[in-house]
């Protein structure tokens, strides 16, 4: 009974990092019509950073309790490395075709994985302190890392966060008028520019953020955001491009189905996954919650 | 689509028959004066030309950029694998009769699904399908030798009569293996020329252009796309199986989705929109792949930077750069 509670936990505290990696990817893709091939690399930039500047501080001497708000702060660095791309490399190529801004992000992609190895070199890197730092809890006869509930935590609160930013604010108002008809909300006189560079950075600040809490668990290592990308993908197919609900809803199958194929068949578990993905877009092409 | 039709006459077709065998003598030439590791490294390129120009029948001629063509060069390269392996086939030609069909028989079950979505759909579900194949190579270690993958020595050639042991055997083999492949390039060059040329090849630009008028027309335009994707992976598939015995061995890395993103660079780079543009690509990238790891740690940057600019500066690739500047050179006269 407590395994299954474990297990329960487990999935979710992965559905919560994969919601924050998802829901990025979903959201630019909802403003912006871009499939950013860019954005595990984003997420594994949050993790190296964040792991970086905790290895730094706790050198430093500063006590760990303080370490946790290096968290937001890894996650700020990636939103402001978004708010650079966006102008620079995506905005001459919202008249052309798809193609090439899926070019171009892959481009960024392979740019950015190669910055990663340029800064921290090829060693992983970890954050272990902040994982020792939350007091571990009891289940059944079973310790647990009460680290895992705090990035849970994490994740729910990001999804009604994001929530009430885009269904009860203003910017969320300006944020869907630009997604459903950009020329008409440009027209009311709305700044698409500032829209689309803000919805682009708050996407990668959610990368970010999920690859900050997910550092001190498992460590920083070259390669992570190529292999998270087509977790996000898989997530974003299932739930819909384009959609929050479906980014958390798909967050939580791929997590269930792939901890409970990880107990029954590990070898299948990853194609599990993409077959289930394959199967959704053959099904409903446009994801369980998806509309366009 | 009113040049296409100009240069439909007679006099060009000749004209253009006459560079391709020139080129043709010019590449076969070549290894007498070049070393050994620039015979295996445009050996390589030929195979990377076939592969983008097998990508390039359903990116620049149908309109449906996939992102899983790793999947078939995979297919291609493991399929022989698995003969020499289970079958204890070495014969070149085998290989290739029996590979081929395989590669054919999985783009039309790939394709069939995949061509129900066109866009960015489409790229998803051929990148989603082809990680399917990358995860299973990777986990059933004891059918795919997993990340160590299975290792292909030298087949014969010719039926058994180019055979490669004792001393030297590996200086003739990269030697005989380039003209093997420059063989199979011409060919896959001609019926590549003939179907894009083809009614056939007509529709599909049609069917790129304008579906909904294409569809008027009465052309059904499933079918037409799902025979291009087998065709295309076809292509992918057989540059897979000529790429396996040069590499020596095949590991879930060319499965791997950014495999796919290579072959899409490749057919960039050289330009999709034209005919020669992914051959002049699959050569280019090849070769600036190679000079890039050699040179630089950080070749990823490289290429990445590379392909960003392409795609900011010169988005028709540089065959089509090249096309558009002689063009403006021309004097336009042959407007009739």
């Amino acid at each position: 009974m407590s395994i299954l509670i474990i297990q329960i936990l487990n999935s979710l505290f992965y559905a919560s990092v994969l919601f924050l990696i998802a829901a990025g990817l979903s959201l630019i893709f909802g403003v912006m019509r871009i499939v950013n091939m860019a954005h595990g690399t984003l997420y594994a930039i949050g993790a190296f950073v964040t792991a970086w500047l905790v290895g730094r501080a706790v050198a430093a001497g500063i006590p760990v309790g303080w370490t946790f708000l290096l968290i937001p702060v890894g996650a700020g660095v990636v939103a402001l490395i978004g708010a650079v791309i966006e102008p620079l490399l995506l905005r001459p190529l919202y008249g052309r075709a798809e193609e090439y801004q899926l070019l171009v992000t892959f481009g960024l992609l392979l740019i950015l994985e190669d910055g990663i190895r340029f800064f921290w070199g090829g060693l992983p890197l970890t954050a272990d302190p902040l994982i020792d730092a939350v007091p571990s809890i009891h289940i059944g006869d079973l310790i647990y890392p009460g680290y895992y509930l705090v990035v849970i935590g994490i994740g729910i609160v990001a999804a009604i966060g994001l929530w009430l930013v885009i269904y009860r604010t203003r910017f969320g108002v300006l944020l869907r008028a630009t997604s459903q008809d950009r020329r008409m909300a440009s027209a009311l006189g709305l700044n698409v520019g500032l829209v689309y560079v803000s919805a682009f950075a708050i996407g990668c600040f959610m990368a970010g953020l999920g690859g900050a809490i997910i550092v001190p668990s498992q460590a920083a290592v070259l390669g992570m955001g190529i292999d998270a990308l087509i977790l996000a993908f898989v997530v974003v197919v299932i739930g819909g491009l384009g959609s929050l609900q479906g980014a958390l809803v798909g967050a939580l199958i791929v997590s269930f189905v792939r901890t409970a194929a990880i107990q029954v068949l590990p070898e299948a578990e990853l194609a599990v996954l993409y077959l289930i993905a394959a199967a959704v877009l053959l099904v409903r092409p446009t994801g369980l919650f998806g509309s366009a | 689509m009113k040049a296409d039709i100009a240069t439909i006459s007679y006099r060009p077709k000749l004209l253009l028959a006459l560079a391709a065998v020139l080129v043709l003598v010019v590449l076969a030439l070549l290894p007498f004066y070049i070393g050994l590791y620039q015979v295996q490294l445009l050996t390589y390129g030929l195979i990377a030309a076939i592969t983008a120009l097998g990508f390039n029948l359903l990116l620049g001629y149908t309109g449906l950029l996939s992102f899983g063509h790793s999947a078939f060069f995979g297919i291609g390269a493991y399929s022989v694998a698995f003969l020499l392996r289970d079958a204890g086939i070495h014969s070149m030609e085998l290989y290739i009769l029996i590979g081929v069909p395989i590669a054919a028989i999985m783009s039309a079950l790939f394709g069939y699904i995949c061509v129900r979505h066109t866009r960015i759909f489409f790229g998803i579900l051929t990148l989603a399908l082809s990680q399917v194949l990358y995860s299973l190579a990777l986990k059933l270690f004891w059918i795919t030798g997993g990340t160590d993958g299975l290792r292909v020595p030298r087949p014969t050639l010719l039926a058994g009569t180019l055979t490669f042991t004792g001393g030297g055997a590996y200086q003739r083999f990269v030697q005989s293996y380039y003209y093997y492949v420059l063989a199979a390039f011409a060919l896959c060059v001609v019926i590549m020329w003939v179907i894009v040329h083809s009614p056939f090849g007509k529709a599909l630009q049609a069917i790129r252009d304008n579906e909904t008028r294409a569809r008027f027309l009465g052309l059904r335009i499933r079918r037409f796309r799902w025979i291009s994707f087998l065709v295309s992976g076809t292509f992918t598939g057989l540059a897979g199986i000529l790429w396996v015995p040069l590499n020596g061995l095949t590991t879930p890395e060319i499965l791997y989705w950014p495999f796919s993103g290579d072959i899409v660079f490749t057919a960039l780079l050289g330009g999709f929109r034209n005919f020669t543009g992914p051959i002049v690509g699959g050569l280019l990238f090849t070769y600036l792949k190679a000079y890039a790891v050699a040179t630089t740690e950080y070749w990823q940057l490289l290429l990445g930077v590379v392909l960003v600019l392409l795609v900011l500066v010169l988005p028709t690739g540089i065959v089509g750069a090249l096309s558009a500047m002689v063009n403006k050179l021309r004097p336009q006269e042959k407007t009739w």
